[in-house]
């Protein structure tokens, strides 16, 4: 009866050969790998701590005064303009300047990342409905498997550092921009592209003059997503070396301080929500074409 | 090889899981209706023979949902026909390879859709050179052919404004001055007209007799406005379920409707305007005083008559008197036929 009661596992033994095999060959593939890995990505961690540095260095005037013309550029809305400086202020008058430089770095340059490898795979998946059926579950277990698992083999290969902090992000951010992508390439009229045909265009002139430019207010949604995606990623990105907010984070974790971990996360939020209602409100202003009405 | 530009050969289309499967069903007299409740299949197109000569306007009507936009799209092979040749200038257009297709859109035909299909992101300019584009046609110079056909539409002054910013015939204008931009020979046209109101609708009616014309392009015009097909088509084709019902010139089809389909398609027009002396005179001379030219219209020579206080006329043609008319036989040719008793029985 015990068959009933205890559920039929594979072998002791067995099941301990198969992990001890998998860990061995995977531990094989990242010494014979490893630096090669590494050296692929030198590039990326070389312009990460450009970036970072330079936004750290920079004096912090020069910053707030950049950052106060890109939310303008953004959102053309004074009172956000005036909203972001003013938690700029905040944030520098509570020391927490060079780890929100170090959070903006990370967290820019894997939206540029994620951009850059989600909208081709996006584009895939719109042309060719096998590829969407292969992909799309590829994401789902990107959005859904813990953190903490895909970090064990990433920090097998590369150690702790800022360059698999910046790949876990990614892993975590990248899926919103892929999805809406495809979704926004599907989703474009039926009779525009028709006509496109029509008139004879080649499928480069069509995915540039029609389908990414009809699918932009959707891959913009993606990019927003993207970017408050990466953001919540940032005290797990600590955890294996990256610098930012979330180091104080998990200092005030380990050690019971409440201030300290309030006020950094306070801030990750302060410039979650900056970013979020800055890129929607550049992208309202992509979709104006689409208003109604007699003359401009 | 005949004179025709667009050949359209035995062509079927059907939409649905296994349309190859459903053409014998068509072939062995299956209607629409029943193929869609037995199969589960439309009717798209059944057996569509037509022989467009190059230079004219081939009219294609019918009601709704008879397969006008389906057929118009077989001619630049938006839809793949189920079975079937579309031959232009004697070159099969099913056989073409991409690129060969391609140019074959860019330069040889052109469209304007039913429901517009404008670049809802791109400024009406910009829409108009859109083919021109495509065509790598230099910017400055695709610019002012743009210029050109926005104005000969009427929409100068619009150049930068949206779609969205157009009413509805505006945008069907633009539509219309992206397909002539082209300078296609080909133009494919599907109710081109049928969002415009009345005065614009004939002043745009205008603009293409003016560049029939001139330029002798071969357009094939989709209509549901009969007194709009007989004005600018020099045949016509009534298709009813995907097939042809009838096909010839205007004259021929208000002559001799072949059922009361037809007929009843035709009951609403002004026959005075389109019938010609010439299909109602006899052809014994008689010298009269009053003449009139067998090719006007009965509409034109009931009022030489009624002027002249005449009831029969002498019938010229070039000068010379080859027949005559009588009042009574105009009137009766102008005359509404009676509407089919049957019921709508086609419906
Ligand atoms: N993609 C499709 N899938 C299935 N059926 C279709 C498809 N396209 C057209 N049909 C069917 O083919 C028939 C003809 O449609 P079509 O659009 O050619 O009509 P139409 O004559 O242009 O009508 P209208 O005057 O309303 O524009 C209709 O019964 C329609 O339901
Ligand atoms: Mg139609």
């Amino acid at each position: 009866m015990s068959f009933f009661t205890e559920f039929p596992t594979m072998e002791r033994q067995a099941l301990r050969d198969l992990k001890k095999g998998i860990d061995g060959s995977f531990r094989d593939f990242s010494r014979e790998y490893g630096e090669l890995i590494e050296n692929i990505f030198h590039p990326l961690l070389m312009f990460l701590k450009w970036f970072q540095d330079l936004l750290v260095e920079t004096p912090w005037p020069v910053v707030l005064v950049v950052i106060g013309a890109l939310a303008w550029i953004g959102s053309r809305n004074w009172w956000l303009v005036a909203g972001t400086i003013a938690a700029f202020l905040f944030i520098g008058y509570l020391d927490m300047w060079e780890d929100t430089m170090s959070t903006l770095a990370i967290v820019s340059v894997a939206t540029l990342i994620c951009i850059a490898v989600g909208i081709p795979f996006g584009i895939l998946m719109a042309r060719n409905d096998r590829v969407q059926s292969a992909i799309l579950p590829v994401l789902d277990i990107m959005q859904t498997i813990p953190s903490f698992v895909y970090l064990i083999p990433v920090v097998m290969l590369l150690g702790i550092g800022k360059v698999p902090g910046l790949i876990a992000v990614c892993v975590y951010a990248v899926p919103p921009i892929v999805r809406l992508t495809n979704l926004g390439i599907r989703l474009v009229d039926k009779d525009v592209l028709e006509a496109a045909d029509a008139f004879g265009s080649s499928y480069r002139e069509r995915l540039f003059n029609v389908q990414m430019p009809l699918a932009l207010p959707n891959i913009f949604a993606g990019v927003n997503q993207t970017i408050m995606m990466a953001l919540s990623m940032v005290v797990i990105a600590a955890m294996i070396g990256v610098p930012g907010l979330g180091v104080p984070v998990l200092r005030a974790i380990s050690n019971q301080y409440l201030a300290l971990g309030m006020m950094n996360g306070l801030a990750i939020v302060a410039i979650a929500i900056i970013f979020d209602r800055v890129s929607q409100s550049y992208g309202r202003r992509l979709q104006k074409h689409r208003e109604g009405g007699h003359g401009v | 090889m005949s004179d025709s530009k667009v050949s359209i050969k035995n062509l079927f289309k059907i939409f649905g899981g296994n349309p190859k499967k459903m053409v014998a069903h068509v072939e062995n007299g299956m209607g629409k209706q029943e193929l869609l409740e037995k199969h589960r299949h439309v009717l798209g197109l059944n057996d569509v023979n037509i022989e467009i000569k190059e230079r004219h306007v081939q009219v294609i009507m019918g009601l709704s949902g008879s397969g006008k936009s389906t057929l118009i799209r077989h001619v630049n092979r938006l839809i793949e026909p189920t079975e079937g040749e579309i031959l232009v200038d004697g070159e099969n257009v099913l056989g073409m390879a991409d690129e060969q297709l391609r140019d074959f859109r860019r330069f040889k035909a052109s469209m304007v859709f039913q429901k517009f299909a404008l670049l809802p992101h791109r400024s009406v300019v910009d829409n108009v050179m859109y083919g021109l584009n495509i065509q790598k046609v230099a910017k400055d110079q695709a610019r002012d052919r743009a210029q050109r056909w926005i104005d000969a539409v009427g929409l100068s002054g619009f150049e930068s404004h949206y779609p969205a910013q157009l009413s509805g015939g505006m945008q069907q204008r633009v539509g219309l001055a992206r397909a002539l931009a082209t300078d296609a020979e080909i133009l494919l046209m599907d109710e081109a007209f049928s969002a415009l109101d009345p005065l614009i609708r004939t002043d745009m009616q205008n603009v293409l007799l003016e560049l029939q014309d001139e330029l002798h392009k071969t357009i094939i015009f989709i209509t549901h406005d009969l007194d709009e097909a007989l004005r600018i088509g020099d045949s016509i084709v009534i298709l009813r379920d995907g097939a042809v019902v009838q096909q010839g010139t205007p004259q021929e089809i208000i002559l001799k409707p072949v059922d009361d389909y037809v007929s009843d398609f035709i009951q609403e027009i002004n026959r005075a305007r389109v019938l010609l002396v010439d299909s109602v005179s006899t052809s014994t001379p008689k010298e009269l005083s009053c003449q009139v030219e067998s090719s006007a219209k009965i509409e034109e020579a009931l009022q030489i008559l009624n002027n002249a206080k005449a009831t029969e006329a002498a019938v010229s043609m070039n000068g010379a008197i080859t027949g005559s008319v009588t009042l009574e036989a105009m009137i009766e040719a102008v005359a509404k036929p009676e509407p089919s008793k049957k019921e709508k029985a086609y419906r």
